[in-house]
């Protein structure tokens, strides 16, 4: 019999176009998603060298980091941000790309779109000039970020050169308890393997935590797999996966579609397949999560205090921790929940999708109900994550609901996840935010950021402070 | 892409884990359309806290303006793919980074644009990092063909690299010309996945 294989390998097998003596493989790109920001020079490196697009037609671009979230008909007001977005149009119709204009209702964050068009499917390889590509894996796709010298290898190949990852798995168990999500099971997965922890890895998630997880769910512990260093995350395909991409408008046409179903199922890994590195985690027992650095890895339960640098052995360590709190102008000691914030992010790649926003609506409804808003001093805004996520917040009444709680209800795009656009902290400001990292500056030069879940957002905006969202969940 | 050989530079001590790409270019930096000019972005926002002494950051002390080398802690470039990074060290001098660890990304993107990483376990680190604080006598020789860190001592230090980047470094190769020679592997390819797999061909 042949040699169990996981998932990876799997798809991996697949995908080799050929393999040289040391290992390192030319794999084939089944699909390949592009942006504004890293994609400008690998077309201009294509015109350079008079290359075409090999495969336009397996390409999807859109534009996101630098879209506006106010009102788009007057266009975008920051000059480099508009030649960019401009740039990506005139690519796109040079070279024959397809592509989602800023005016389109599809736009949204790129890895919003993939899946919910029904690009993204079982088995594929898909890449982008992002890292969080490795979102797309929750679908039990190949799915990884790249670098532009690579997006312009792809364009014109249709292809990479890589190395095989090695295997990790990660089995989550237990339940997830009430108002604990997805994102919270990731931060803290995070906080255990550290953010190196994945480097070299492919992190297949499994286990009944991760199995019980709706397709958002899967979609946002992927996603920040690579805060968890590694390129790609992976969760084998089941029936939630074939349930969710039924319909969409790029998936397998009638006929077809069992066809695909019937390989997607031959996917997940082998009974007895060999993993370079496994980890366990129960996630029972654990609380609402929150960074109180500048690092995904500095996670804690909503419960916890900040942690005192003096009680640290190692120099360097005791260092880090020293100038993240400095940075994040927090006092060793302080409880996490006595921390007062002056804005709230909610959207994102990680945390963008319908599901998402209708955890904080519930949330600030039961607020609206006890006649409570958004606190005062407080700007909390939701930012959907594609133009089709926010019209169906929209038929489902959600923005009504946010807009009376005090919330302001914007445009899609990648917003203060990156502060690329005009939404961003000033210099000292604290935000609890839905994103995916808490790197200094990360949310505007000087900014401090504290990820959590929508829910946890919802609770921090509508009580001024860090906050646990079971309070509001009765 | 240009070739590497040997090198021999000073080395710029930076002794810190996590460098992260948004610490390595802001993405207010990433607006350009082009690959050059963005070494004024680079580390813009950890230079202005200086050395965390009272003195400038350590690219900006006069012993160190022509290093072309960096001594770096764990998980450097961990973050973003955004090959901008790569793009800025290159722009700011920097040809050859030693750390512990890198993100697998930036290790990736680096080594598209002539940049050479190379990985050592703590203790050799530890020791080029007390090297690198020399200031303008920390000067290194780095051979790749021989895979030598030659130190301001006379010591060397041997190091691993990957067969294949080592081919490509030393003779500044464009990947993609040489994958266009193999287009006639990759038409065989998409013909046995579009026979297997023809809804990926929008069937
Ligand atoms: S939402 Fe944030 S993490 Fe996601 S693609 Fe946009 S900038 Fe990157």
């Amino acid at each position: 019999m042949a040699r169990p294989r996981t998932l990876f390998e799997k798809i991996w097998d697949n995908h080799v176009v050929e393999r040289q003596d040391d290992g390192t493989c030319l794999i084939y790109i089944d699909r390949h998603l592009v942006h504004e920001v890293t994609s400008p020079q690998a077309f201009e490196g294509l015109r350079l060298s008079g290359r075409k697009v090999r495969r336009p037609e397996a390409t999807l671009a859109v534009p996101d980091h630098n879209v506006p979230t106010s009102d788009r008909s007057k266009g975008i007001e920051d000059e480099e941000s508009r030649i960019q977005v401009e740039t990506l149009s005139s690519n796109c119709a040079e070279f024959g790309v397809p592509l989602i204009d800023m005016n389109d209702v599809r736009q949204g964050i790129v890895h919003i779109i993939g899946p919910e068009q029904g690009l993204t499917q079982p088995g594929m390889t898909i890449v982008c000039g992002d890292s969080h590509t490795s979102t797309h894996g929750a679908f039990g796709a190949l799915a990884f970020g790249i670098g532009t010298s690579e997006v312009e290898h792809v364009l014109a190949t249709q292809t990479l050169i890589q190395r095989p990852a090695k295997n990790m798995r990660i089995a989550v168990d237990g339940a997830l308890p009430h108002g604990i999500t997805a994102k919270d099971l990731v931060l803290a997965i995070i906080g255990k393997i550290g953010t190196a922890g994945g480097t070299g890895h492919v992190i297949e998630y499994a286990g009944p935590a991760v199995r019980g997880l709706s397709m958002e769910g899967r979609m946002t512990v992927c996603n920040m797999s690579i805060e968890g260093g590694a390129r790609a995350g992976l969760i084998a395909p089941d029936q939630t996966t074939f349930d969710y991409l039924k319909g969409r408008p790029m998936v397998p046409k009638a006929g077809a579609w069992e066809q695909a179903v019937a390989f997607w199922k031959s996917l997940p890994s082998d009974e007895g397949a060999a993993y370079d590195k496994e980890v366990t985690l129960s996630v029972s027992e654990i609380e609402p999560q929150v960074t109180w650095g500048t690092s995904p890895e500095d996670v804690l339960p909503i419960s916890g205090v900040v942690p005192d640098p003096a009680a640290i052995a190692d120099e360097g360590q005791r260092q880090g921790v020293e100038r993240s709190l400095k940075y994040m102008g927090l006092t060793p000691g302080t409880r996490l929940q006595d921390v007062a914030i002056d804005k709230v992010f909610i959207g994102s790649c990680t945390n963008g999708r319908i599901e998402d926003l209708r955890a904080v609506a519930a949330i600030a409804q039961k607020a609206l109900a006890g006649g409570r808003k958004v606190a005062e001093g407080v700007y909390a805004m939701v930012v959907p994550g594609s133009g089709l996520v926010k019209e169906q917040a929209e038929a489902e009444g959600l923005d009504r609901i946010l807009v009376e709680a005090g919330f302001d209800w914007r445009e899609p795009g990648c917003s203060m996840c990156l502060a690329m656009n005009a939404d961003k902290l000033k210099p000292g400001e604290r935000c609890a935010s839905t994103s995916n990292r808490n790197f200094e500056g990360r949310q505007g030069p000087g900014g401090r950021t504290h990820l959590v879940s929508p829910g946890m957002a919802a609770a921090a905006a509508l009580t001024g402070r860090l906050a646990d969202v079971r309070e509001f969940l009765g | 892409m240009e070739k590497f050989t040997t090198l021999t530079a000073v080395a710029a001590p930076l002794p810190m884990d996590n460098v992260d790409t948004d610490k390595i270019i802001p993405a207010r930096y990433l607006k350009t359309i082009k690959r050059t000019g963005l070494g004024a972005g680079l580390f813009s926002d950890i230079r202005k806290d200086g050395d965390g002494k009272g003195g400038p950051f350590v690219l900006d002390q006069p012993a160190y303006k022509n290093a072309k080398i960096l001594i770096v802690g764990d998980n450097f470039g961990c973050g973003s793919s955004r090959e901008h990074a790569a793009w800025a060290l290159l722009d700011g001098g920097i040809r050859c980074v030693i750390g512990e660890s890198f993100s697998d990304i930036f290790f990736s993107n680096a080594g598209k644009n002539g940049i050479l990483l190379i990985q050592l376990p703590p203790e050799e680190i530890e020791k080029l990092m007390d090297d690198a604080s020399r200031g303008a006598n920390a000067t290194l020789t780095i051979d790749l063909e021989a895979q030598t860190i030659r130190g301001p001592d006379g010591g060397t230090i041997h190091f691993e690299v990957d067969p294949w980047k080592k081919h490509c470094l030393l003779n500044g190769l464009d990947d993609i010309g040489l994958t266009l020679q193999k287009a006639p592997s990759i038409d065989r390819f998409e013909g046995g996945q579009k026979a297997q797999q023809p809804w990926l061909y929008g069937a």
